[in-house]
């Protein structure tokens, strides 16, 4: 695929306007919905790595918080270091540590910030060979994934003293020694977002349109057959589930300094499920369908819940309900049907042309 | 050619118009309130004070935080039926912060920045309270937080009207040494409070005398507790200390009851349970039982025997005060003074003028300790009654000065920095 063709595909063109309007939403939106909007950036580059397993690849991941979480830790450990100032971080002192732990040590260096793809690689990994090797796989791999969350947040909770608990890491101060609350390093840190989104787009659509792509989607719908091919799925699998992992560590890492804390409760399990409903909103097995979804559901949140405070979550619940009964394939979905009813005819003719002209 | 060109301009334009229609929805389901944010033009404009309400409506801390609000939502009523503040009505804000400490987070800054309100009241949790602290501090903003919590933390931009540890567990631990044994069984939920209070505790047993002869840490939820029970049974404490929070103590109490242990065999003694929590347990399970706190329902002084009858006439008979609904309730006069006093709603002015105001709450008179923006507060502990009230046993004579560094206390020295 080459960057020409790139800009053909109706979702592709989608997605340069979607980034466009990003790019000019500051000169309508105050600081505050801009640093909203940031935030849901980050959940969107989250969702389009969600896409690429479940999606593509067919592997329903519930625990994908622990990758975003990860990557989160990774940032928020960072910034704390710098707002310590080479004391010793507050929580720390509180939960009777006297001296810095040794997993904390290397987060005064900014060399450090590479953890944040390096540990949910490595966890990735690990997770991804003993699972997929042993051709653990559909709803016991989503249970799984799920342990896994779980594991995690009760980790992170217990190790007070290393993690800050329950309330996490926050209280941060500066990053790369600006100030986090000015208007200006929001600014940054918007562009920065909408930087990793098209980055990260990019390397999925490249991915998923290359061959590489078309064995994933045939281990999603034949993993048996793909094996009799001569391909062995799980080397697949595990590459693109560490892909993933790694989406997820950069999606917590640009969440971080946005939003100013990260707690266990964004690791856990119903926010992984949130995770995953975003991008069946959205439209799965469609990058766009999940940039839209995670923007779409979050903006939602956010409004729903600002005007009517005390019954949103209702208002949210029926729109999920409504979603999954009437659009199965997400809003994707439904634009594309509804598309494909207006040019049908046209490219029927249009496709045997290109038949044609092949042979 | 031709119509192959015509075909990608259509489809492209459908694609165009669907993206323009989804982003524009989605923009302007943003900009929504930024519309009549517009018109204020800042906290004093010309008939209201606004003022944010953020507590968790939704979600695992809802079943708490709802009463508080509510509390604080009586509190304005009060003001602005008498006239206001500064002349001008206080025109509440709520926000859900929906159990989640980065979407408390999220709503405060909304809050201060587009709403932008005089002050907040909020917050329930520790973890809520911590994801809000650098909002309010870079933007010099308000929080009022009221509920008990586990010290270490003094913020210029938040005034405290729960206890710190030394009004509520420090005085509680002294009083039951001296009462009831040195033998100290030590029971959590598996969170920061339960942890720094078990901490301060340890301390203050090993300096005083006491013993620990267990510790036990439960995840939020844990409905399980025959292992921790046979525990206490091996190990004889003449104290369970509980930290446990929400469900938990249903099924603590109510097994503890069934495994033939009453509070004659043991006492417990809770500083999470108020009479919100005791209607969940039921009385039945836990009457006898000890807890500490700062203000009772029975509390008796004339300022609670008007806000017991207001608070139910408004919300219901069956509604009952606690600590932390009391709390949350003299949040608000107190702002509301400071603000007469400062002639403004300027954080720095009223600050200033906070410092050392009084207020003759329900619990008793209060007054603001300049230095950390805690309250002074009388302790009392507390027997929980077949009713579901809890009974003052004990309490101090003269409300206690807040130190939630522990900074008195020598056994204390290690525990902050």
């Amino acid at each position: 695929m080459t960057t020409k063709n790139f800009f053909k595909t109706p979702s592709s063109q989608t997605f340069l306007i979607i980034v466009l309007l990003l790019l000019i939403a500051p000169l309508f939106l105050s600081v505050f919905r801009i640093n909203l909007l940031g935030k849901f950036i980050a959940y969107a580059i989250l969702a389009i790595g969600i896409d690429l397993i479940w999606g593509y690849t067919g592997i329903l991941s519930l625990g994908h918080g622990v990758f975003f979480g990860l990557g989160a830790y990774a940032m928020g450990m960072y910034l704390k270091m710098e707002a310590a100032h080479g004391k010793l971080p507050d929580f720390m002192s509180w939960s009777g540590l006297e001296n810095l732990p040794t997993v904390w040590a290397p987060f005064s260096n900014p060399l450090s910030l590479a953890l944040i793809v390096l540990v949910p690689a490595l966890l990735a990994f690990i997770i991804g060979y003993l699972t997929f090797r042993n051709r653990i796989r559909g709803v016991y791999f989503s249970i799984l994934s799920q342990a896994l969350s779980l594991i995690f947040v009760v980790f992170f909770i217990g190790q007070q003293a290393y993690t800050g608990g329950t309330n996490g890491l926050t209280g941060f101060r500066t990053m790369f020694g600006m100030p986090l609350a000015t208007d200006n390093t929001k600014y940054i840190l918007y562009y920065a977002a909408i930087f990793l989104l098209v980055l990260v787009y990019l390397y999925c659509h490249f991915l998923v349109k290359h061959r590489l792509g078309k064995i994933l989607v045939a281990i999603r719908d034949g993993e048996n057959r793909v094996r009799f091919s001569g391909y062995d799925p799980a080397v697949y699998k595990i590459f693109v589930y560490v892909s993933s992992a790694v989406i997820a560590g950069i999606a917590g890492a640009i969440f971080v300094p946005q939003v100013g804390i990260i707690s266990p409760a964004e690791m856990g399990i119903i926010p992984s499920i949130e995770m995953v409903i975003w991008v069946a909103i959205g439209g799965r097995g469609t990058l766009i369908g999940a940039v839209i979804g995670a923007i779409l559901v979050n903006g939602l949140k956010s409004g729903i819940s600002e005007s009517f405070p005390e019954v949103w979550s209702y208002f949210l619940g029926l729109t999920f309900v409504i979603v999954v009964i009437f659009m199965p394939e997400g809003l994707v979905g439904l634009v594309k049907k509804y598309a494909s009813k207006i040019t049908c005819p046209i490219k029927k003719r249009k496709a045997t042309e290109k038949a044609s002209s092949v042979n | 050619m031709k119509i192959n060109f015509f075909s990608k301009m259509k489809k492209s334009a459908t694609i165009t118009m669907t993206a323009l229609f989804v982003s524009s929805a989605l923009l302007s389901g943003c900009g929504n309130s930024q519309v009549s944010q517009s018109s204020d033009t800042g906290t004093d404009s010309k008939d209201a004070i606004k003022v944010g309400i953020l507590h968790s409506l939704s979600g695992t801390m809802a079943i708490s935080e709802v009463s508080v609000k509510d509390a604080e939502m009586m509190a304005i009523d009060e003001i602005n039926a008498k006239g206001g503040v500064l002349g001008k009505k206080i025109e509440p804000v709520t926000e859900d912060g929906a159990s989640d400490p980065a979407v408390f987070a999220e709503k405060a800054k909304k809050l201060l920045q587009q709403d932008k309100v005089a002050t907040i009241f909020g917050c329930w949790t520790s973890a809520s309270r911590k994801a809000v602290l650098p909002v309010v501090e870079s933007n010099n903003g308000l929080l009022w937080y009221p509920v008990q919590y586990e010290g270490m933390e003094s913020s210029p931009n938040i005034f405290y009207t729960g206890a710190a540890p030394n009004q509520q567990i420090v005085p509680a631990v002294d009083w039951l040494l001296k009462n009831k044994g040195k033998k100290f069984f030590l029971i959590g939920s598996d969170y920061v409070f339960p942890r720094t209070a078990n901490k301060i505790i340890k301390a203050e047993l090993q300096a005083e005398g006491g013993q620990v002869v267990g510790e036990e840490y439960t995840p939020m939820g844990h409905t399980d507790y025959s292992t921790i029970i046979n525990k206490i049974k091996e190990e004889k404490p003449d104290v369970v200390f509980n930290t446990l929070n929400g469900d938990s103590n249903v099924a603590f109490f109510k097994q503890l009851k069934d495994a033939g242990i009453t509070e004659k065999d043991l006492i417990t003694c809770s500083v999470s349970i108020a009479e919100e929590e005791v209607r969940g347990i039921g009385a039945e399970n836990m009457a006898g039982q000890l807890v500490s706190w700062n203000y009772y329902q029975t509390t008796d002084t004339p300022e609670n025997k008007d806000f017991v009858t207001n608070y139910k006439a408004r919300y219901g008979q069956d509604r009952v005060t606690d600590d932390p609904i009391e709390a949350a309730y003299d949040a608000v006069y107190l702002w509301a003074a400071a603000v007469e006093k400062a002639g403004s709603t300027d954080v720095d002015k009223v600050k200033e003028a906070a410092k050392d105001l009084e207020f003759k709450a329900p619990e008793g008179t209060v007054k603001i300790e300049g230095e950390n923006q805690h309250l002074w507060k009388k302790v009392r502990i507390g027997e929980v009654q077949p009713d579901g009230m809890i009974k003052e046993v004990w309490s101090t004579p003269d409300p206690i000065r807040p130190d939630p560094f522990l900074k008195t206390y020598d056994w204390a020295k290690g525990l902050a920095n």
